[in-house]
């Protein structure tokens, strides 16, 4: 079993401009199955030379089969992009696109909601399962190796540090999970915690948070009710000032909840191992594991 | 973004939110004529985007149009310093004169995006003209939150219930409520991440008046509001990060610190400030190059990190996704190079093309001492920062 993306993965890629096509052809070099592709005046024409072109995503998903769709199109068309992708009965929308308008993802949100697909992100890295190289999004392939941590983070970069160190003490991950670093993302902590305290493929989790929002603190709730397997957490931005966004639209203080201190404590309370430096994460687990 | 007050008012009276009759003076002369169109007690207000005015003497009150022009004349091309901005303050081009106001009673009301709930939300208070962080630790019960809905927006009931909580006299209900609907309205429809009036006054005549207004507008929505886009005042921004934003450089100086930070990702970004500290020192900025930055903006990000009095040390963490790491190496050379920068670098590079990255870094001749990774990083800077402080290490 996987989480989300894995060997029966069948993707559908939209937004194939410069940065999207890039990464279409790093998710079909590792391995992923990607099936169709989307673009408003394509149809006809084959994604390197192999991917056949459709012009809207429901016709793409009645010829090919494609259960999960990837979102690359610019900020201004990214609602529009995932209410196409839900209307065409995708089982799982990963949005990559950062800077998608607040007031856009308040409704997009609640129209997810109500539909049976699962949204991840916006502005998120996306997926990857690496024991069936199946990967949805951006995190590089070449960092990850199979094994049975699974990985749920609000950032990106920061995630690959952890892969990286988790790789470095010789654990690999069953599958990692960027959440995004917008204040309204479709799949939470929660939710994610959830699918991996199910997955027979994941022993531990590595939970990686950031200032801003209750999110960890919900998630902390849900450790401590339901997580049996141990989580490693690290909570960004210590340091940050309050009321100044740190890049992250949604890693702003506004509030004592949002605090990087105020985190960790809740977090510990939950039994969660959190690690005051970000650099030890791999450290960490591989201590909790013995 | 943040606008001005007198922007902001506008903006309300636009969507049938009444606010004290003001007029925008830039010169003390203009201020004088603005108070005699007024007639009788009128205010003068600083315009810069910095709470705490008050109490800096950014407003004054006086009873002729000649007090008033004195009191832009003061004013007027000076720096503000409230608590909110930094020493040096911020500049005052410009003054709202408005008329007076006979306050009975002074109430809060603000609208912001909750994202956990992911819906706009309403809160409102008995206790206006206060700080609400500290209404909301020492008086929560006077602070009161009702969500809209993503479809519906905020019912007209709802509305209603708040003027109700607000405890406004019967005579104003009706208009409190419009009020409320007119702002939650505006919210919307501008995309807004703020809106807060604070005070809003109830007058000696049962009136409710918007007294004070601050509006903050999305940035990513800016596309769709070229209108508003036009109000932005650079003037009121840090220098530097007036010149990271024009650059597409997610930057944030912090006052205090002296370890110079340049990082692809904004979780990595605060990861590696939380390390600084680690490593017995406090970050200098925030600094976010992005995923996909070209020579010139890995160059301007240097500019910017150097052009930092406050700097002695740079940090560099790079883990290259989308980014390249001998396209960030190849800008940060070129930069020390034209600016002479002499300042020590510890940098970790991992990811697309590390090794060329190094390599063009190793063969510089600049002070760099390369760090196989974020622990390795803190543990470089520690030695540095007690070396250059001359511990015994």
């Amino acid at each position: 079993m996987s989480v989300l993306v894995g060997p029966d993965t069948k993707l559908l890629v939209q937004g194939l401009g410069r940065d999207g096509s890039f990464q279409a052809s790093r998710m079909r070099d590792y391995g992923t199955n990607m099936v169709a592709a989307v673009h408003p005046n394509r149809e006809g024409q084959k994604f390197e030379d192999a991917v056949p072109y459709f012009s809207s995503v429901a016709e793409a998903v009645a010829e090919t089969g494609a259960n999960t769709g990837v979102i690359f199109v610019p900020a201004p068309f990214a609602a529009d992009a995932i209410v196409e992708q839900v209307d065409a009965g995708l089982e799982v929308v990963v949005c990559i696109t950062e800077g998608v308008p607040v007031q856009d993802m308040v409704k997009v949100n609640a129209y997810v909601k109500g539909s049976g697909s699962r949204l991840i992100g916006p502005n998120c890295p996306g997926l990857i399962h690496p024991a069936s190289k199946a990967k949805v999004g951006i995190i590089p392939g070449n960092i990850v190796e199979p094994g049975r941590i699974g990985v749920v983070s609000r950032s990106g970069t920061l995630t690959y540090e952890a892969i990286a160190q988790l790789v470095q003490v010789g654990l690999g991950q069953s599958s990692c999970v960027g959440i995004g670093g917008d204040p309204i993302h479709g799949t939470t902590f929660t939710d994610v915690l959830e699918l991996f305290q199910d997955d027979d493929e994941t022993d531990a989790i590595v939970m990686i948070g950031e200032i801003g929002g209750v999110r960890e603190q919900l998630a902390a709730e849900f450790i401590a009710d339901k997580v049996t397997k141990p989580v490693v957490a690290a909570i960004a931005g210590q340091t940050a000032p309050p009321g100044k966004r740190m890049g992250h639209a949604g890693a702003i203080i506004t509030g004592k909840a949002g605090l990087a201190s105020e985190k960790n404590r809740v977090l510990t309370e939950a039994g969660v191992h959190v690690v005051e430096s970000p650099a030890y994460i791999g450290a960490r687990m591989k201590e909790v594991l013995g | 973004m943040n606008i001005h007050e007198y922007q902001a008012k506008d903006i309300l009276e636009r969507f049938g939110v009444p606010v004290p009759k003001g007029i925008v003076a830039s010169t003390p002369g203009e201020a004088k004529a603005a108070a005699e169109e007024l007639g009788g007690t009128v205010v003068v207000k600083a315009q810069v985007h910095a709470g705490g005015r008050g109490k800096a003497g950014g407003v004054k009150v006086v009873s002729s149009a000649d007090e008033a022009e004195q009191a832009a004349e003061a004013m007027l091309g000076t720096n503000l310093v409230t608590h909110q901005t930094g020493p040096q303050g911020v500049p005052v081009r410009k003054v709202m004169v408005a008329e007076a106001t006979d306050i009975a009673d002074e109430l809060y009301l603000s609208i912001i995006v909750d994202g956990d709930a992911g819906v706009p939300v309403v809160i409102a208070s008995t206790e206006g003209g206060m700080d609400i962080e500290e209404v909301a630790e020492k008086t929560p019960d006077r602070l009161f939150r009702v969500a809209g809905d993503p479809l519906i927006g905020l019912s007209p009931y709802h509305a209603r219930d708040i003027a109700a909580l607000l405890n406004v006299p019967a005579s104003a209900r009706r208009a409190t409520a419009a009020l409320i609907s007119n702002l939650y309205r505006l919210f919307v429809e501008n995309d807004c991440s703020l809106v807060e009036i604070n005070p809003l006054v109830v007058t000696k005549d049962e009136e409710v008046i918007a007294l004070d207004a601050k509006i903050n507008l999305e940035d990513d929505a800016l596309f769709r509001h070229k209108d508003l886009a036009g109000l932005h005042d650079p003037e009121q921004e840090d220098e530097l990060e007036r010149r990271a934003r024009s650059a597409d450089l997610a930057y944030v100086k912090l006052d205090g610190g002296k370890v110079g930070c340049m990082v692809n990702g904004a979780g990595l970004a605060m990861a590696t400030m939380d390390i600084t500290k680690w490593a017995g020192a406090d970050p200098a900025n925030f600094l976010d190059i992005g995923g996909s930055a070209d020579q010139d903006r890995i160059e301007e990000a240097f500019r910017i990190i150097v052009s930092d009095d406050e700097v002695e040390i740079i940090l560099v963490n790079l883990f290259a996704g989308i980014a390249r790491s001998d396209v960030v190496a190849q800008g940060i050379v070129n930069a020390a190079k034209e600016t002479g920068a002499t300042l020590p670098m510890v940098v970790a590079m991992r990811g697309t093309n590390a090794e060329e990255g190094r390599n063009i870094l190793n063969e510089s001749g600049l002070d760099i001492t390369a760090a196989p990774d974020l622990a390795g990083a803190a543990e470089t800077l520690r030695d540095k920062l007690s070396g250059a402080k001359g511990g015994a290490r």
